[in-house]
């Protein structure tokens, strides 16, 4: 997905500049003043804070947060309806295990970033079984013969040498990660680029970059079509701290692993 | 981490023990269980463990994974005004799951702080539409969307006001569905909380007979709404340092359960890890009972605060604040986190009522918070069934007994399963069904 995302990335950052701006606009001061509240903060000092995670930059990310939001549902889940409503579930499956077989990289170089050789070999293996009996990874076979899906990013294998997470940070479209997360997210996606400006997949063709554009899209539908999350969905007024800390533990504990 | 690979060497014969200690469990349990109590096979022995455990999958009955839906979103008070903060609230949300023949449709009530979407609601509405019945889930009167979207105080709580809500918004789904299913009679269907709603909203039908329903099915219902809370605010109490350091029982219950996790070799946090959990004890019965109160205030404090923000009573947010949907919410959680549903009763709830009726005394008001109120009724009407189990908490001393003398024949006590924990284990699923096939 990092492809067509690193491409699009300017045009969302200006789209998204403009809409804050209209956002800030339309906001209107109360007129009114304001009365402290019953109970405040300052009485429960002598107790932890719930689910408290690192995050300095809480106003950029809701913004973040909300901007996502309106982009899933003006633009993101219609497409992602209309690829649904589209495409027979058969096929559906074929795309996802298809970008999934190509994903299978990035976890083989990764686990041997961090020395792991059993999903090393789990991971080579279903890369081996899936591309050849799996018709170039449109199915995966290799789950049936016992081979689990690995999962390992440059995130990840920085975490495992140590790391620390750093502050949470909602990124336009891609949503919830911290820094070093999005620092991986930067290394694979370069990692990735030199490798099929290298392998160059479509350079004989006639139209290469509508081509790529078009595969990029498709394997973003893909993610989105995935990832049964959706922004604001539970209606808890907390869910963006519910979010945040689902998120940095389940990361948490991806590293442990 | 370096040396992971030798933890994780460890881990793999650690676990291997814990998956053979809860196969025993899972295997053995019903056996013994079955000797005891009419063979009534649910297998989590524990009140609070069962209450988070839920049922073990094999024992549940197999239902349908894609059933035909369809998401309603109502405009349930017209011209309504909502603050910024709640910008993403388009509506009350409903979903319906119907049949493409005529059939009878059940209206589903869940408990606290449920919405439409909730697991428990998925699992009774696949178990209906299999069965042959349209189903239409709600969210319960306490969840934030029905305080913004539907509640026309903004202040949940109120057995008789929150009843007179909901039935409107039945109208109105019903009003909006008519056209596209074609229904032959009506019933209603609650669970918790949404149990002892379910019997208020039955009665305001009688009068308004909007849908003359065939049956009321209350499953693990409160008998009082004042008296359950206090017992699940209780849990509490038994944390160290009690309800007012569930910030620091949080985190230590949380550094259990990912050093737990840490330690095996799981593949991720699924089934088989949470059984791991529960076979290994990780946590005392004192701590699972913290764990369920502490999980009814992360559900309270959404209550609270929305109710506070959509009514600007400057209870949790200063009045007059407009909040946006960037401003930082973290200092308004802790506060709401902390404040138990008795600070809400006497701080907010009842100063509102008493506004409203002057003379109004706690004890009279805790009155109308039950199922007391409207006894009469309940013991009269043939159209009710009611379901729960011996050990469920949220009943008070005495409160199981009441609840016999209210419903006779029309009670079944199930011998375990703590509060709602059974609900998925297969007999309760077939008696669930049976009610109201008959």
């Amino acid at each position: 997905m990092s492809f067509a995302i690193n491409r699009g990335y300017a045009a969302v950052l200006a789209l998204y500049l403009v809409l804050s701006l209209v956002g800030c606009a339309s906001t209107a001061g109360s007129l009114s003043p304001e009365v402290p509240a019953m109970h405040t903060v300052n009485e429960f000092g002598d107790d932890e804070p719930i689910a408290a995670i690192d995050d300095p930059w809480e106003g950029f990310n809701r913004r973040m947060y909300r901007f996502n939001y309106h982009f899933d549902k003006y633009l993101f889940l219609p497409v992602v309806s209309a690829y649904e409503f589209v495409t027979p579930i058969f096929a559906q499956k074929g795309v996802s295990n298809f970008f999934g077989n190509l994903g299978e990289v990035r976890t083989l170089y990764n686990s041997l970033f961090q020395l792991k050789g059993k999903k090393f070999l789990i991971t080579f293996g279903r890369f081996l079984t899936n591309s050849t009996v799996g018709l170039g990874g449109l199915f995966d076979p290799a789950t049936c013969l016992g081979l689990q899906k690995q999962g390992e990013d440059f995130g990840q294998t920085l975490g495992y040498w140590g790391t620390p997470a750093g502050p949470y940070l909602v990124l336009p479209v891609l949503g919830p990660n911290t820094l070093r997360s999005t620092g991986g997210l930067a290394v694979d996606g370069s990692i990735r680029y030199v490798a099929v400006n290298a392998i160059d997949p479509f350079g004989h063709a006639e139209h290469e970059d509508a081509i790529m554009a078009g595969a990029s899209t498709l394997e973003a539908v893909d993610v989105r079509h995935k990832e049964a999350f959706r922004y604001y969905e539970s209606g808890y007024p907390f869910e963006y701290y519910m979010v945040r800390f689902l998120y940095y533990q389940s990361r948490e504990l991806s590293v442990m692993k | 981490m370096p040396g992971g690979i030798l933890d994780r060497h460890d881990g793999g014969i650690y676990l291997n023990r814990l998956k053979g200690l809860a196969l025993v469990c899972l295997v053995l349990l019903p056996i013994v269980a079955a000797a005891a109590d009419y063979n009534y096979g649910y297998p989590i022995p524990g009140s609070y463990e069962a209450t988070i455990m839920g049922t073990p999958n094999s024992l549940k009955p197999e239902l349908p994974d894609n059933i035909p839906t369809k998401h309603l979103l109502i405009e349930a008070i017209p011209g309504l005004k909502k603050p910024d903060i709640f910008f993403y609230d388009k509506g009350l949300r409903c979903t319906l799951a119907y049949q493409n023949r005529k059939a009878p449709l059940i209206f589903l009530i869940p408990g606290t702080g449920g919405s439409d979407g909730s697991p428990k609601v998925m699992v009774m509405m696949r178990a209906f539409y299999k069965a042959g019945y349209h189903v239409i889930a709600m969210p319960s009167p306490s969840h934030p969307n029905f305080i913004i979207a539907a509640s026309h105080s903004h202040v949940p709580g109120d057995l008789a006001e929150d009843a007179a809500d909901l039935y409107r918004v039945m109208e109105i789904l019903w009003s909006k569905v008519k056209e596209d299913i074609e229904v032959s009679d009506f019933s209603l269907c609650g669970s918790s909380l949404g149990g002892t709603q379910a019997a208020f909203v039955a009665m305001l039908d009688e009068g308004r007979k909007s849908f003359n329903f065939r049956k009321v099915l209350m499953v693990n219902p409160a008998v009082n709404l004042y008296n359950s809370v206090t017992r699940i605010e209780g849990l509490l109490d038994r944390i160290p340092g009690g309800p007012r350091k569930i910030g620091i029982f949080f985190n230590r219950m949380l550094s259990k359960f990912t050093q737990f996790y840490h330690k095996g070799d799981f593949v991720g946090i699924d089934d088989e890890f949470l059984y791991a959990v529960y076979a290994s004890r990780l946590f005392s019965h004192d701590e699972a009972g913290g764990l369920i109160g502490l999980a009814f205030r992360i559900n309270l404090a959404g209550m609270v605060f929305a109710s506070d923000v959509m009514t600007n009573s400057g209870y949790v947010v200063p009045k007059n604040r407009a909040l946006t949907s960037a401003d930082p919410l973290g200092d308004y959680f802790t506060v709401s986190v902390h404040l138990s549903f008795i600070d809400y009763f006497h701080e907010y709830f009842y100063p509102y009522f008493q506004k409203k009726r002057p003379g109004l005394t706690k004890e009279a008001l805790i009155d109308t918070l039950g199922l007391k109120s409207i006894e009469g009724y309940l013991k009269s009407s043939d159209k009710f069934g009611a379901m729960t189990n011996a050990d469920d908490f949220i009943l008070a001393p005495g409160e199981l007994d009441y609840l016999r003398e209210l419903f006779g024949e029309r009670l079944k006590v199930y011998p375990r399963g703590g509060h709602l924990g059974n609900l998925e284990y297969r007999d309760n699923m077939d008696d669930l069904i049976g009610f109201f096939d008959q």
